[in-house]
């Protein structure tokens, strides 16, 4: 049977019992329909990058899957059904990864900003963050910035009236 | 200042080619759930950034930005970047 692996998204209302439940209950479908399931990692309410149905949070869980695409299919048609998961998918991998994956082993320092931007490029003031600087000055701070793009950013404010930048703020 | 080399320079002739961080041995593999690893190659805006200035090779390029549109697709990451 192949092997499948899958992470779903479960709405931030629900509590993590629910969750267990709902991963429990997937679980039952899968072993019903003939497969097994190896291991499963819960990651836990995890801030999402973007709002999904205006959630901002969402339980993901991750589940190894060893089984016919029949059990999977089923699987994922009780996921687009149960209003609760917010957005799955499962792959299809050559092997499972038998240790913990990388979000839980980067856990804890998730949120600390680091090396960001390291190949950031100027590109005409369309990548501008909104990092409280304001939107005048030339950007001295991205690493390396372009040789054309540097001196035009200058220029920008003082000969052309027309405030390209004015939709970034 | 004689080796730049993550600066592109037209001054510098002999740019060292820097090779492809994922290949050769003990590679990090590319994984849409590695979004610490990922997030090396998209911009400050969120886009993936060129293999040209990322050195990375044809192939893992491929792979990594089918690692990155998952990510995106699972809210791991965002699409854009403010």
């Amino acid at each position: 049977m192949p092997l499948y692996e899958s992470v779903l998204i479960a709405r931030q209302d629900v509590s993590t019992t629910q969750v267990d439940d709902l991963v429990a209950n997937f679980q039952n479908v899968i072993t019903e329909n003939g497969g097994s399931v190896g291991k499963t990692e819960i990651w836990g309410l995890r801030t999402l990058a973007y709002k999904i149905k205006k959630n901002r949070k969402g339980h993901y869980v991750l589940m190894n899957l060893d089984a016919p695409s029949d059990a999977v299919l089923e699987m994922e048609r009780q996921m687009r059904i149960n209003e609760d998961i917010l957005r799955y998918m499962t792959l299809r991998v050559d092997e499972h990864e038998t240790e913990p994956s990388a979000i839980v082993r980067n856990k804890g320092s998730e949120d600390r900003p680091r090396g960001r931007g390291r190949f950031d490029r100027d590109e005409g003031g369309e990548g501008r963050p909104s990092a409280g600087r304001p939107s005048s000055e030339p950007a001295a701070a991205t690493e390396t910035p372009t040789v054309e793009a540097a001196p035009a950013e200058a220029a920008a404010p003082a000969e052309v009236a027309t405030p390209v930048e004015g939709e970034a703020s | 200042m004689s080796e730049q080399s993550s600066a592109p320079s037209r001054l510098s002739f002999f740019r060292r080619r820097k090779s492809c961080p994922f290949s050769g041995p003990n590679a990090p593999k590319i994984d849409y759930k590695d979004t610490r690893t990922l997030s090396r190659y998209v911009s400050e805006r969120g886009k993936i950034v060129p293999s040209r200035i990322t050195a990375v090779s044809g192939k893992k390029q491929r792979e990594l930005a089918r690692a990155i549109k998952r990510a995106r697709f699972m809210a791991l990451m965002p699409y854009v970047l403010k």
